[in-house]
């Protein structure tokens, strides 16, 4: 399987990520040459082998439910462009 | 040409955790915008995810209550999509491998006996997590982002496409609006959304096989919303199709000022969601010992409860339906048969008397009365006012004739406004107790039977209606309080009847 220039284009429209031409064109061949990487992979007789969803086989640790973050408001939104009224400003989104 | 309705639901139930679902953040309701959103919750970089396992022990009870299978090894995915108020660009679901699976919920359509009941099936039910909130309006052309939603957990509980008619869908929506609040894994506020829910609805030519396409309407967050929309839907779809114009899968939404569904603007591939499973978060595993230990602490559920009522006390159904209708309505009725052991008397108070009365206080949008607060002492929503222990020593008050039925309608009233009122009080002061003295009956009925020689010698010619002039002349002279079927017995013996 490998991207053309169309499919690069959807998916960076789909990550919001604006791309020239000329990106376009290189981040197309990075991407083709990653999947010809897991092309290799695929050639690998997996049969009988069970599928994992991570690299490490250990399972979820939990977390008590308990309250442990305080209000930090202050600290983030100093780092944040704008805000007015405790909230993030953002360009104006229209559904 | 006769169309078949075809709806699926898709509900998100806010889970009941004081903690989000992957931080430590708070999830109080109405707090100060992000004063609840940490560094994992707006995404900042570096942050890991901790899965919180309150929210897993919730998944665990509805698996239980719904008879699911409950997966021993679930996967946690991105669902990646981009929407300011979802900072990481992507929501963290399951997608492949979700942790309930299956199961199914029994509702009950229509009204009073001619209700019918039905199984709607489950496809599955996952764990994730709220985003945050965009608020559109006063920030001089830019929205306000809020993200102490964000994180927050939430199960959501997908049906098969089984229900037939938006009736049957709101039916659905509300045994499981009372089941999560029952097992005590949602709050069910629907006005602040720990329950809302998407109505996926196509119709078809009766007797077709194929599904049509769907349209999704999007946050429903009250049963008659839900009732209108589905309506407006079904019969936009069937006047498309009638008209020659094939309908297109989509996202609507309603509006309850027109009492329509509107098509929201959404480009082709916005549903590309590119799942794929989260590194950040290993397998969830879920051992058979710690099911069993989750299903020992949960309560008899609803429909167990409904079937003892009626196979232990002979209700019929549609009174055990109501009375199981909520926790905190069952645990009132069963309450108050513990102390006075009269089932029937007391399904009946508690199905006329009070729910009426707790009707004419607050109630939900559907004017159902909101019963669930006795456990949960809510403030700002009404409550069952009188305490079961006194509503059954009302009932023994009758069963024992001290009072007539209108007698304790009477206290019931009085008690309601100040429970705080001892049963035998309000019946002592209102003077409501009824004469059972026979002795004292008896020769207030040789008056009455003396000053009505009219009625007498009519009732002996045979005239029917004389006699009951004659009980109510007696009832009359005793103002109410004896017991009207001691002195119809006592005026048939004397008139040798």
């Amino acid at each position: 399987m490998s991207l053309n220039l169309e499919d690069v284009a959807r998916i960076a429209r789909l990550a919001r990520i604006e791309l020239s031409a000329a990106e376009r064109e290189t981040t197309r061949d990075q991407l083709n040459g990653i999947l010809g990487f897991i092309e290799q992979l695929q050639a690998v007789d997996t049969a009988g082998i069970e599928p994992m969803a991570h690299a490490v086989d250990v399972v979820q640790r939990l977390r008590p439910d308990t309250v442990t973050e305080t209000d930090r408001r202050a600290d983030f939104q100093a780092l944040a462009p704008e805000t007015e009224a405790g909230l993030y400003l953002v360009p104006r989104v229209v559904e | 040409m006769n169309w078949e309705v075809v709806i699926g639901l898709e509900t998100h139930a806010q889970l009941r955790t004081k903690s989000k679902i992957f931080s430590g953040s708070s999830i109080a309701f109405g707090a100060e915008p992000n004063v609840q959103a940490s560094a994992v919750d707006i995404a900042l970089p570096g942050v890991l995810p901790v899965l919180n396992r309150e929210a897993v022990v919730c998944a665990i009870k509805f698996g239980l209550a719904v008879g699911a299978q409950i997966a021993p090894r679930s996967i946690f995915a991105r669902k990646n999509y981009f929407y300011p108020d979802l900072p990481k660009g992507y929501q963290i679901s399951q997608f492949e491998i979700p942790v309930v699976l299956g199961g199914g919920l029994t509702i009950r359509v229509g009204a009073g006996d001619t209700a019918t009941e039905k199984f709607v099936h489950l496809t599955r039910a996952h764990l994730e997590e709220d985003a945050g909130k965009s608020l559109h309006e006063d920030f001089h052309g830019r929205t306000g982002i809020d993200l102490n939603r964000a994180g927050t957990p939430l199960l959501e509980i997908v049906t098969e496409p089984e229900m037939r008619s938006s009736a049957e869908a709101v039916a659905y929506a509300k045994a499981l609006h009372a089941l999560v609040q029952w097992i005590g894994i949602c709050d069910g506020n629907m006005q602040e959304g720990s329950f809302r829910c998407d109505a996926n609805v196509s119709v078809r030519p009766l007797g077709q096989k194929e599904f049509g396409t769907r349209r999704e309407i999007k946050n429903l967050n009250s049963f008659r919303f839900m009732q209108q929309a589905i309506d407006f839907e079904v019969q936009w779809q069937i006047n498309e199709i009638e008209e020659g114009r094939a309908i297109h899968q989509a996202t609507v939404l309603f509006d309850p000022d027109s009492g329509e569904t509107r098509s929201m603007r959404s480009k082709e591939d916005a549903h590309d969601y590119r799942y794929f499973p989260d590194p950040d978060l290993l397998p969830l595993e879920i051992t058979a010992d710690w099911i069993a230990q989750v299903k020992s602490g949960l309560p008899e559920l609803p429909q167990a409860m409904k079937a003892r009522f009626e196979a232990d006390y002979g209700l019929s159904p549609y009174d055990a339906a109501i009375l199981t209708g909520s926790r905190g309505m069952a645990e009132y009725f069963t309450a108050a048969v513990d102390v006075c052991n009269q089932p029937k008397l007391v399904a009946n108070w508690v199905i006329n008397e009070v729910r009426r009365s707790m009707s004419e206080g607050a109630s939900d949008q559907e004017g159902e009365p909101l019963a669930s607060e006795v456990r949960d002492g809510l403030p700002g929503r009404d409550v069952i006012r009188i305490p079961a222990g006194k509503l059954a020593k009302l009932i023994s008050r009758i069963t024992d004739a001290t009072i007539s039925n209108a007698g304790a309608k009477k206290v019931f009233i009085e008690l309601w406004t100040g429970p705080d009122q001892e049963v035998d009080e309000v019946i002592e002061r209102m003077g409501l107790k009824q004469i059972t003295d026979t002795g004292a009956i008896e020769a207030l009925v040789d008056e009455v039977l003396a000053a009505n020689q009219k009625s007498v010698e009519e009732y002996r010619a045979g005239k029917e209606k004389a006699f009951n002039a004659l009980v109510g002349q007696a009832m009359k002279a005793t103002r109410g309080k004896a017991n009207p079927q001691q002195v119809t017995d006592l005026l048939k013996k004397k008139l040798g009847a």
